[in-house]
């Protein structure tokens, strides 16, 4: 899920004020075509591979990956996006809404699914999406690739590809977006 | 998107704005264009849900819906309970015939009493129009109006929007463009009739022409203030109308001399066979069910392509589930201390 959107919304609403640029969006197209070579190599080849980007921020980051992987295996990957909103551990605790609509065209028994996020902080999003994921059929593994890893894990979970390690402050927030990665804080309305 | 959200906190503060009042749903005037398009937005979510393999997620484990009916209902009630279970709630039924309200319970004490068993929600039907404006006073679950004599049934209503939206769009994304200016004609016993109530104030809020066609007898005593027009010739509006929304007659309605006999109000008012070739080819057939066939709609008109009731009925567990979610999945208290992020 895009850090942006989660951190600007009611109640805690603020303005996003960028600091730093972590990285371009050629160090962005560049971690994905590695990420993409990784994903090949651990897995022998692309057989029975599947994409799912967690919605909102890993669906375009999945999306240029499956393009990716295209183009280096010459075979296409099959690509769906997942929302969490209904798996999550903080309903009741601050507003959750479904942001889209779970797209898994595909069946996912027997195969390796890779789920796809922009940024993995305390780990909460990727539990809710592994609890999604078994709604859709038993996959034969998972593996989780993220842009940036900024710490802060709050469960036992650790990705399989990442683009950037980034240390990072509980409050600051991480965009990623096709135009690279910026650091920032939000400020309060 | 986040007009619910907002929504919470106004309720937190006490304030009881058009999308603060959203503790409950008692009208569907209560939650405005953007309520409205915000539950719709929201059911696309669970139709998807409602399409798997196993239609069930975890959202709203741990919490009680009550299904507190007064009158007989089986489609409403199934389709209450059916919604909370796809949310993983738990349910319990009350029907007034097997209860203590037999042996002369009042109201207030039963709702008093559900209440301190520590529900979340609880879905009323009952024949007296306010009742649930009167339940939420006694409780601090959310209260669902699930109609109230012949007042309002505002989950019909958001279900009616969400099946034209579908029917006309693919997706209930773009919901107020679908609206916008759109024809609709709402046939039949208006007087009686909850259904119609809700649907006009939901029409109407997202920019539909509501035309009203009944006989004189079926109509409110007033219709000032209400944002339609009038007609009592219906293969006048049907050649205009892209949804021609049919009400239920009921057979006691020529036993009280509102009409001189079923028949006649076929032959003026019916959507017989005859008159279905007036429809537009992308005219929507539309009605709450249940459907007395032969009466105001033809059977044969029933089963026609353009005829989605059954979408009505299919649409209907998934729009209450998206009312209870956003009812029930609201933060009680926000934390300070709780990370937002994941």
């Amino acid at each position: 899920m895009a850090e942006r959107e989660r951190l600007l919304t009611p109640p805690r609403g603020g303005v996003f004020v960028p600091r730093a640029q972590v990285m371009s969006a050629d160090d962005v197209r560049r971690a994905v075509t590695r990420i993409a070579h990784e994903i090949v190599e651990r897995n022998h080849g692309l057989e029975d591979i599947a994409l799912i980007g967690l919605q909102t921020g890993g669906a375009p980051l999945a999306r240029r990956l499956a393009e990716t992987l295209g183009q280096i295996e010459g075979t296409a990957v099959p690509v769906g996006t997942i929302d969490v909103a209904f798996y999550r551990d903080d309903i009741g605790i601050r507003p959750v809404l479904p942001e889209a609509v779970t797209d898994i065209s595909f069946d996912l028994s027997g195969t390796t699914v890779v789920l796809v996020d922009d940024v993995l902080f305390t780990g909460r999003t990727v539990r809710a999406a592994l609890n999604a994921l078994t709604d859709y059929g038993r996959a034969r593994a998972v593996q989780l690739a993220v842009m940036v890893d900024r710490g802060h894990r709050e469960l036992p979970i650790r990705p399989d590809y990442v683009g950037k390690n980034l240390p990072t402050r509980r409050d600051e927030l991480v965009d990623v977006t096709a135009d690279g990665v910026v650091l920032g804080d939000v400020i309060a309305r | 998107m986040r007009t619910m959200a907002r929504g919470g906190q106004g309720t937190e503060a006490g304030e009881e704005g058009a999308a603060g009042s959203f503790r409950h749903l008692l009208s569907v005037a209560d939650l405005g264009a953007d309520g409205i398009a915000e539950v719709l937005r929201v059911t696309d979510s669970f139709v998807e849900v409602s399409e798997r393999a196993i239609p069930r997620v975890p959202a709203l484990r741990g919490k009680t819906v009550v299904s507190l009916f007064f009158e007989d209902s089986t489609r409403t009630r199934l389709s209450f309970e059916t919604a909370a279970k796809r949310l993983s709630a738990d349910t319990m039924t009350f029907s007034a015939s097997t209860s203590s309200v037999k042996k002369g319970e009042s109201l207030r004490d039963t709702v008093e009493t559900i209440t301190a068993m520590g529900i979340d929600a609880i879905v009323v039907r009952h024949g007296s129009a306010g009742v649930p404006w009167q339940v939420a006073r006694w409780t601090d679950a959310a209260v669902i109006n699930a109609g109230d004599g012949w007042h309002e049934h505002p989950t019909q209503a958001l279900l009616d929007c969400y099946t034209i939206g579908q029917a006309r769009a693919g997706a209930a994304s773009d919901v107020e463009k679908v609206f916008a200016g759109l024809r609709v004609a709402i046939v039949g016993d208006v007087a009686h009739s909850r259904v119609a109530r809700s649907n006009v104030l939901a029409f109407a809020a997202l920019g539909a022409e509501v035309t009203l066609v009944a006989p004189p007898t079926l109509l409110p005593p007033s219709l000032a203030g209400w944002p339609v027009t009038v007609s009592h010739d219906l293969d006048a509006v049907l050649p205009g109308a892209e949804v021609v929304y049919l009400l239920r007659i009921q057979r006691e309605r020529a036993s009280e001399a509102l009409l001189p006999s079923l028949r006649e109000y076929t032959a003026g008012y019916g959507l017989t066979r005859d008159r279905s070739r007036l429809l537009r080819p992308d005219a929507l057939v539309m009605h709450p069910g249940p459907m007395n066939r032969g009466v105001e709609i033809a059977a044969e008109v029933a089963d026609l392509p353009c005829s989605v009731v059954t979408r009505q009925v299919a649409n209907g567990v998934a729009v209450r589930m998206a009312v209870l979610f956003l009812l029930l999945s609201h933060p009680a208290q926000l934390e300070p201390g709780v990370a937002v992020d994941g």
